[in-house]
């Protein structure tokens, strides 16, 4: 594969996560500024949320200026070089960076070092899975740290919460969240839930419920009903766009389950910001773009 | 309503909690190292009285020698919490720029010095780029790096809502309080 090209779709697919919102996103979002009552600051709110997507468009700049983590998920031919492809993941992320489509946002932990790049220990993360086609299927996710910071694991039964190892206890679990969120992951926000696994791989499947998109279905009738009952309950809260007050908390709720141990029941849930930023392509043998996902 | 910096005691001392404001002058980003720094007994290099501090970690890139803004958005501003209070007793502030809202040290703090919360609209980051209208400094960019420096900023009409006033009231913690209640009868109906 020309490692050129690669790095150019690349590139360009970073651009287009950061500057431009997919289009289930926008409309989701404009039928939320339609509820919302005229003269609130709900309605003010997600008004310019809609002129800050119309300009970052136009401009092709940054919709929010934190970039956020750089998630990759890559499904590729049986003999994807891994390592290449990484290679040339990093050298489009340091240009992005360069370019201005994303902050320098990757600090050692231990010295508090920017490294200027966002590339270090952890940035940007791969996840690579085997797919059956002779193309690569390229998702990318940048998730701000505002929302990545009110994501939350329960571990049932919660007596607190009276949430047994059951699905009622697993919906007051995420009515629980969203509370707890309030404004501050930049609602009206998107809950990526699974339920089980074990720690770890709990917290990397809700975020993977992300690269679904806000009009589809989940296939598990069981999830599809518990998806929409939490949508509807955790709008009645009222907390509204900003935590301002208002009609929509919000915008999808997307749960997946795992199994677990029998001495374990994790829920684990990753909450995304209005700002949902997730884009994706299909990469050729020559390493151009021959498709754009999500569009 | 414009208001332009630095911006008098009894001007902030007329707002009210759910109004639209516009600011004007200068504004100054500070977060968690800025804050932290303060807290611990460190100087401010630039004097921010009648001036709000705006937690917010930029985009900006040097083009032909020139700062530019790329992306301008507020952070969380909760993680502060702990430092606000001295920080606006001690730099003079009248406002605190940034989203999610703060609690209660912080509103006490305002009313007593006369500061307001602006809560500006979380990632709208092209829309608050856009009213910057001019970098006129940078500090501690290298200590701290980019997203963490003091960039001084010139703006015009910086859209805010009014979250938390001198009157001792929060938008947040009413939001807060009838959420609570609602979750718990949505809770009970389970």
């Amino acid at each position: 594969m020309n490692t050129k090209s690669l790095q150019a779709s690349l590139l360009e697919l970073v651009r287009r996560t950061s500057c431009d919102l997919p289009p289930d996103v926008e409309s989701t979002l404009r039928r939320a500024l339609a509820r919302e009552q005229k003269g609130t600051t709900a309605k003010y709110a997600l008004e310019v949320v809609h002129k800050n997507i119309a300009l970052a468009r136009e401009k092709s700049l940054p919709i929010c200026q934190d970039t956020g983590s750089i998630l990759f998920y890559v499904t590729g031919p049986k003999d994807l070089d891994s390592r290449a492809f990484r290679k040339a993941g990093d050298a489009a992320v340091k240009a992005a960076t360069e370019l201005g489509y994303l902050r320098q946002n990757s600090v050692d932990s231990l010295t508090g070092k920017n490294s200027g790049t966002n590339l270090g220990p952890g940035s940007p993360v791969y996840h690579f899975e085997q797919g059956s086609k002779r193309t690569i299927a390229v998702r990318l996710i940048l998730k701000g740290g505002g929302c990545e910071n009110v994501g939350i694991q329960y571990a049932l039964p919660n007596g607190a919460l009276g949430a047994g190892r059951d699905l009622a206890g697993v919906e007051k679990c995420l009515l629980d969240a969203v509370y707890k969120a309030q404004g501050k992951g930049c609602a009206p926000g998107i809950l990526g839930v699974c339920i089980g696994g074990d720690r770890a791989i709990g917290f990397a499947h809700s975020k993977e419920q992300f690269l679904r998109t806000l009009e589809d279905k989940n296939p598990n009738p069981t999830l599809a009903k518990l998806e929409t009952r939490v949508m509807k309950k955790a709008n009645a809260l009222g907390i509204g766009p900003m935590g301002f007050g208002g009609k929509t908390t919000l915008l999808g709720c997307k749960i997946g389950a795992l199994n677990r141990l029998p001495a374990s029941f994790f829920v684990s849930i990753s909450y995304m910001c209005w700002a949902y930023r997730r884009r994706g392509c299909v990469i050729g043998g020559s390493g151009k773009v021959s498709r754009w996902l999500y569009t | 309503m414009i208001m332009t910096t630095p911006i008098s005691e009894e001007v902030i001392r007329s707002l009210h909690v759910g109004q639209v404001v516009e600011v004007s002058g200068s504004v100054f980003t500070g977060r968690d190292s800025v804050h932290r720094h303060l807290y611990d007994g460190g100087k401010c290099p630039v004097d921010m009285r009648g001036s709000a501090i705006y937690h917010c970690g930029p985009v900006v890139v040097k083009e032909n020698g020139v700062w530019v803004v790329k992306a301008a958005g507020p952070t969380t501003s909760i993680r502060e919490e702990p430092y606000q209070a001295d920080v606006i007793r001690m730099l003079g502030l009248r406002g605190v720029i940034g989203k999610g809202g703060m609690g209660k040290q912080t509103l006490e703090a305002c009313r007593e010095h006369g500061c307001v919360y602006m809560h500006a609209i979380g990632g709208a980051a092209q829309v608050l780029a856009d009213v910057v209208t001019e970098v006129k400094d940078v500090y501690f960019l290298e200590k701290f790096g980019s997203p963490e420096a003091i960039w001084h900023f010139a703006v015009e009409r910086f859209p805010v809502v009014i979250t938390m006033d001198t009157h001792g009231n929060s938008l947040h913690s009413d939001v807060e309080g009838d959420s609570q209640k609602k979750l718990q009868e949505l809770i009970a109906g389970i």
